[in-house]
């Protein structure tokens, strides 16, 4: 399976990069996706996407729980970091 | 009539946009707006706001019918810009148009307030020629608790 990942905010400084594209066998829990970014990534990234203050979403859907996630084929995972618009 | 909401990326002129809005609305006793722009100073050469399209709009446009739902309004225009503005530029435009001002001011308060601290944006500032990522306030957490 080939999913997208998004890095919204400050986390795109930490990944050094706005997305990437990651593929895998089998769909991937959060786990597996933290897993990923730790072997694609400075460690700083996967430190800070676990933080409570970052939510996800799955197309463009907010996830209420991250840690019950499964990235599937043709997904798009952002990772969200505390809002400051306006 | 229907909400106006809008993500722009490039600049707008509040003036007749909110012309445009009352234009349409002659039953409306009042209107109340609220302009946000950037401010000059502390060595703030540009801010940026950057967004996430399958959440901001859609997320902008569920505030606005929540509004909607908590104020008899004549009409309700929500503006917002991404992408890099400089000092002095128009950030966020909202007005609210109502038969009585105190809906539209509170619908106007509420709508910015929730925009703030609840919309999907993220905001950078340039001073001396670096990024630097906003962090959100303690103040606008306060902002939005006062509507329980």
């Amino acid at each position: 399976m080939r999913a997208k990942l998004v890095f919204l905010g400050r986390l795109e400084d930490v990944a050094g990069r706005a997305g990437e594209d990651i593929a895998a066998s089998a769909p991937l829990d959060w786990y597996d996706v933290i897993g990923w970014l730790g072997g694609h990534f400075p460690p700083e990234l996967a430190d800070a996407v676990v933080s409570e203050k970052v939510r996800v979403a799955i197309n463009g859907a907010l996830v209420a729980d991250k840690y019950e996630l499964v990235l599937a084929d043709g997904d798009e995972l952002a990772f969200l970091p505390p809002v400051s618009g306006g | 009539m229907g909400n106006d909401v809008r993500l722009l990326a490039a600049a707008f002129d509040p003036a007749a946009l909110l012309g445009a809005f009352t234009a349409e609305l002659p039953h409306a006793g009042g209107v109340v707006s609220f302009l946000g722009q950037v401010r000059a100073g502390e060595g703030v050469e540009a801010l940026e706001l950057r967004h996430y399209e399958p959440l901001t709009l859609p997320a902008m446009c569920d505030l606005a019918k929540r509004v909607r739902g908590r104020w008899d309004l004549d009409g309700l225009l929500i503006v917002h810009r991404s992408g890099t503005m400089m000092p002095g530029e128009p950030i966020v435009l909202v007005a609210a148009a109502a038969r009585h001002r105190r809906d539209a001011f509170a619908a106007a308060d509420y709508a910015m307030d929730h925009l703030k601290s609840e919309s999907w944006f993220w905001k950078r500032e340039r001073r001396d020629g670096q990024w630097h990522w906003i962090e959100p306030r303690e103040q606008d957490f306060e902002d939005i608790a006062r509507w329980g």
